[in-house]
């Protein structure tokens, strides 16, 4: 492993910008982290879910009576009384995806194997399984849609008989001048169909939640790993008929997200209602074979009748495509994949021509939601395919061609034709740091020397762009009804009674080391010890730290998060300066400074007041402080990006703050005999801006690029012909293990961000540019193109016949 | 059915199920939770604990087969407040982002160290083989193990 750091300017010792270690570590290495399935209750009862083996099918009765003589059996819920107790959830689409109706469970219908239709509550686990298989439900089979490419045809099963067919959401972006591009075009490069898979980054901790429901209050309290409890909560409340202060979210540890845990909303209405009409704490943890089955799944995008404006020279103009986005079978986040991909609209490049007509279908698969690079990552593997075929088509090398249509630096801040603001970036410079990584110069002679053993070397670049801090004013362009616009994040700092610091955030991290950059934050502002920070680990929304769009997903939180830790930590400066100058009697606050855990008069030694005196005096001894002293030293801060509301008609404007950049190379070995092929070496540079933590950083970019790697060659969630899921479990789903992992070399620049309160971008999903890099290498080593984001071996030898 | 388990040196006697899990005993029954459940396949390893010196996956052994024997777990890792070579590894080398896989990890690369306390990469490969980590890449986990590897 090699890794290559920007030069580092030393302006003083400063903690921004310091790989110190975890805050997290100590627990999690001792089996002493708090994951949900962790979380037990005095009388809880096990959930399991009777889930559907059709695709498709009618339920035409359910009876639960025989699982529920069962001893030690508490009850069951089935969808029938779900649609009585509860209102279906709000659509974030409009029409005529907008007109479905989904409740937490099946209600007369089933549409994908694994859906939930009854949950059976025991007192253990092994019981409930059990009781689950005694529930008797009648079906009468229908036939099931799989291939998305089908739903639209007249003779389509129809999923959803309230939207009229299996069209969900469809849009048409069009910027620039089609026509004058394809005018000017020397050439116009066609692509037939290109196709993005269906996967996701399945997290090792599947869903789950602890839910306890209080008579007295009508409240419930939630323990989940739910990495997104504001959007939780929206789709909640309403559904239940209850206000939001009725539903109380609480995280500590979670096992990885990667979005796969944002619509766990329907599973936990479920818990809710159970826990309600049992009058016990309800236990629910999904089995890896039933989160592979029903949820998250990544979504799978058609990319048809593309054309590409070009001239002879590889200067890229324009392009049109076709997009056919499958939703699966309900729309748990969709359609909002619909409009997160016009993030970034020309990638990395400078083509101002483009219409996109996107589509948006239902099939009876499951439904999808984020999954890591979330419908930019289709979007951005879709140009970089093109950028590789057009060279292909020109005879022109992809590192020329790329070089040759990046938006360049001094072009930065860069506005894109629809109005995405880059903040900043150096892709070329990216580039030649990641073509030094894999020895570009030598690579003439490594082609030679594994020709000499019969083997065939590719090379190929994924550039992609990690969009972070959501506008989301943007879901407006899917449906001009929605009132959302922008983002917020809150955090709270406060000096306790003895000085301790303690900090509470509104996200809800899954491994991205949130307690230890929130610290470094702290500790470089109040200017004392990491040790001194206590930030309070996980989410509670009892903590008054939490906003709307609070949460952790969507490369956001060294944009947000932080921002918010700063903007409450400067507040706690100026109050404990506030309160020192009355202490020392009227210093002025400006000859005052912090340092060594306290408040002192600058070039006065013997003038200092520690902060367990500031909190002591605030909190427990405060007669005759003067009544307008305004310090509590509680100090909330609601940190909101400066976003405005897009032009809806133009679909034009910042849809997100940031732009992180990430270019990959992977350097790949096939055996023309047999398809197989080997990473031989891969490097991956990565530009975020401003790092805190640079090695928290790099450890981002290492997962996504292991989770590319695994998409790219053996990650995929395919179904036969009848809506079977072929690969329900990790015997079937490979995802890479150690010996899979070729060698790594990474590289970071740092370009801050002019638009961000430390110069930070969000990071983390990665863009998938390894599936982009792997792609393009593949089509080097067998001179073939490469048509699809998913290629295991005999695709590849399939490719060379 | 009766059974006795020495855990991390504690003798736990418990009437389980014949059916239960070791996995379930260790979390569900005796509340050591420091042990994970990934997968219902025998894939993850995130449920790795070493019985009787021997690395198992203990979602693939029935509580009542531990009867009578002893059983490491993540949380007898550390002795008191001093954590072992390999976790500080851990965090040193920032091996671990959710920390879910991290506790089968340790055990794995444990018994690995125990048996071979000098492994080469490609053994220290072979011996994680059988863990999954969905965060990491596996990259620091390796240079975590090697550092620690005399
Ligand atoms: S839970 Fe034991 S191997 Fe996955
Ligand atoms: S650290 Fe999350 S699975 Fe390994």
């Amino acid at each position: 492993m090699t890794t290559i750091a920007p030069e580092k300017v030393e302006v003083g010792k400063s903690l921004l910008g310091e790989s110190v270690p975890r805050k997290e570590d100590r627990r999690l290495t001792q089996g002493q982290g708090v994951f949900v399935d962790d979380i037990k209750r005095h009388g809880m009862g096990y959930l399991h879910f009777v889930r559907s083996p059709y695709a498709h099918a009618h339920i035409t009765s359910i009876d639960v009576s025989k699982a529920e003589e069962i001893k030690g059996v508490y009850g069951t819920l089935t969808g029938e009384e779900v649609a009585s107790l509860t209102d279906p959830f709000f659509q974030i689409a409009s029409e005529p995806g907008g007109r479905i109706k989904d409740f937490s469970l099946a209600v007369g219908k089933v549409r994908f194997v694994g859906e939930p239709i009854v949950a059976v509550v025991a007192e253990t686990r092994e019981l409930a399984r059990d009781a689950s298989e005694l529930v008797e439900v009648e079906y009468e089979p229908l036939d099931a849609l799989v291939d998305a490419r089908h739903a639209l045809e007249t003779d389509a099963p129809v999923l959803h008989d309230d939207a009229g067919g299996n069209l969900m959401w469809e849009g048409v972006y069009e910027w620039g001048d089609l026509d004058q591009a394809f005018a000017e075009a020397d050439q116009v490069i066609k692509i037939d169909e290109l196709h993005f898979h269906r996967f996701n980054s399945t997290p090792l901790e599947c869903g789950g939640a602890l839910v306890e429901y209080n008579r007295g209050t009508g409240q419930w309290t939630i323990h989940t790993n739910n990495q997104f409890p504001g959007f939780a909560a929206i789709m909640m409340g309403p559904a239940m008929r209850c206000g939001l202060d009725k539903l109380r979210f609480v995280t500590q540890d979670i096992g990885g997200g990667f979005g796969n845990k944002i619509t766990s909303h329907p599973q936990l209405v479920t818990c809710c209602l159970l826990s309600r009409k049992l009058n016990r704490p309800i236990q629910w943890t999904e089995w890896r074979t039933d989160f592979h089955m029903s949820m998250s799944h990544g979504n799978e995008r058609w990319f048809r009748d593309t054309e590409v404006a070009v001239k002879d020279d590889g200067t890229l103009l324009g392009f049109r495509t076709k997009a056919l986005d499958d939703a699966g079978a309900w729309l748990r986040y969709e359609p909002l994949g619909g409009v997160i991909w016009a993030q970034v609209t020309p990638g990395m490049y400078r083509w101002r021509h483009i219409r996109v007509d996107f589509t948006q279908v239902a099939t009876n698969k499951a439904p999808v939601s984020p999954n890591r690079g979330y419908s930019r990552m289709q979007h951005l593997w879709f140009t970089e395919r093109v950028i590789d075929i057009v060279a292909r088509e020109l005879g022109l090398d992809p590192v020329d061609v790329r070089k040759r249509n990046y938006i360049r630096t001094e072009d930065m801040p860069y506005e894109t034709p629809n109005g995405c603001i880059y903040d900043s970036g150096d892709y070329a410079r990216m580039l030649d740091i990641a073509l030094d990584l894999i020895g570009w110069d030598s690579m003439g002679e490594k082609r030679r020397d594994a020709e000499s053993r019969g083997k065939r070397l590719g090379v190929g670049i994924g550039s992609t762009l990690d969009s972070g801090t959501n506008n989301f004013g943007q879901s407006r362009m899917i449906n001009p009804e929605l009132q959302f616009s922008g983002n917020n994040e809150v955090a709270t700092v406060k000096l306790d009674i003895f000085g301790e610091i303690v900090v509470t955030l509104g996200t809800t991290p899954q491994g991205q080391g949130h307690e230890t950059t929130a610290s470094q934050v702290v500790a470089e502002i109040l200017n004392c010890s990491l040790d001194d920070v206590h930030v309070r680990a996980g989410h509670d929304s009892y903590w008054n730290s939490h906003a709307g769009f609070s949460g952790t997903y969507a490369s956001q939180f060294a944009v947000t998060g932080l921002s918010a830790v700063k903007g409450a930590t400067e507040m706690l400066r100026e109050e404990i300066k506030k309160l020192a100058s009355v202490i020392f009697g009227g210093v002025p606050v400006e000859a005052l400074e912090l340092a060594e855990g306290g408040v002192r008069i600058k070039d006065n030694p013997e003038a200092f007041l520690p902060f367990m005196a500031c909190g002591a005096i605030i909190n427990a001894n405060n007669a005759g402080l003067p009544e307008d002293l305004g310090v509590t030293l509680n100090c909330r801060y609601v940190y909101r990006p400066p976003f405005e509301v897009p032009d809806i008609e133009r679909k034009f404007g910042n849809l997100t703050l940031t732009y992180a950049a990430q270019i990959h190379v992977a350097v790949v070995e096939v055996d023309p005999e047999t398809g197989y092929y080997d990473i031989v070496d891969y490097a991956a540079v990565d530009d975020c801006g401003k790092r805190i933590n640079p090695q928290i950083v790099e450890g981002q970019v290492m997962g996504a690029t292991a989770q590319a790697i695994g998409a790219v060659m053996h990650e995929t969630f395919e179904y036969d012909e009848d809506g079977n899921l072929l690969t329900p479990n990790f015997y079937d789903y490979h995802v890479p293990h150690a010996l899979d992992m070729p060698p790594l070399h990474t590289g970071a620049i740092e370009s801050p961000s002019p638009f961000t309160p430390l110069g930070t971008k969000g990071m983390g999903e990665g863009g998938g540019a390894g599936i982009h890099a792997v792609c393009a290498a593949i089509q080097d080593a067998t001179g073939k193109i490469v048509t699809d984001s998913h290629n295991p071996y005999h695709r590849v030898w399939e490719l060379m016949r | 059915m009766n059974v006795a388990v020495t855990v991390n040196g504690t003798v736990y006697e418990r009437d389980v199920e014949a059916r239960k899990l070791l996995i379930h005993f260790l979390r569900d029954d005796i509340d050591l939770t420091g042990s994970h459940i990934g997968c219902d396949t025998g894939n993850c390893g995130a449920c790795s604990v070493i019985l009787d010196g021997t690395l198992v996956k203990s979602c693939m052994v029935l509580a009542v087969q531990a009867n009578g024997s002893k059983v490491e777990t993540v949380e007898g890792l550390a002795d008191g407040e001093q954590l072992t070579a390999l976790q500080q590894a851990f965090t040193d080398h920032h091996a671990l982002q959710c920390g879910y896989c991290t506790p089968g990890m340790l055990m794995s690369a444990t018994s690995l160290l125990r048996s071979n306390p000098s492994p080469s990469d490609e053994e220290i490969r072979k011996a994680l083989q059988g863990n999954i980590c969905r965060c990491t890449g596996y990259w620091n986990i390796f240079e975590a193990v090697k550092s620690v590897a005399r």
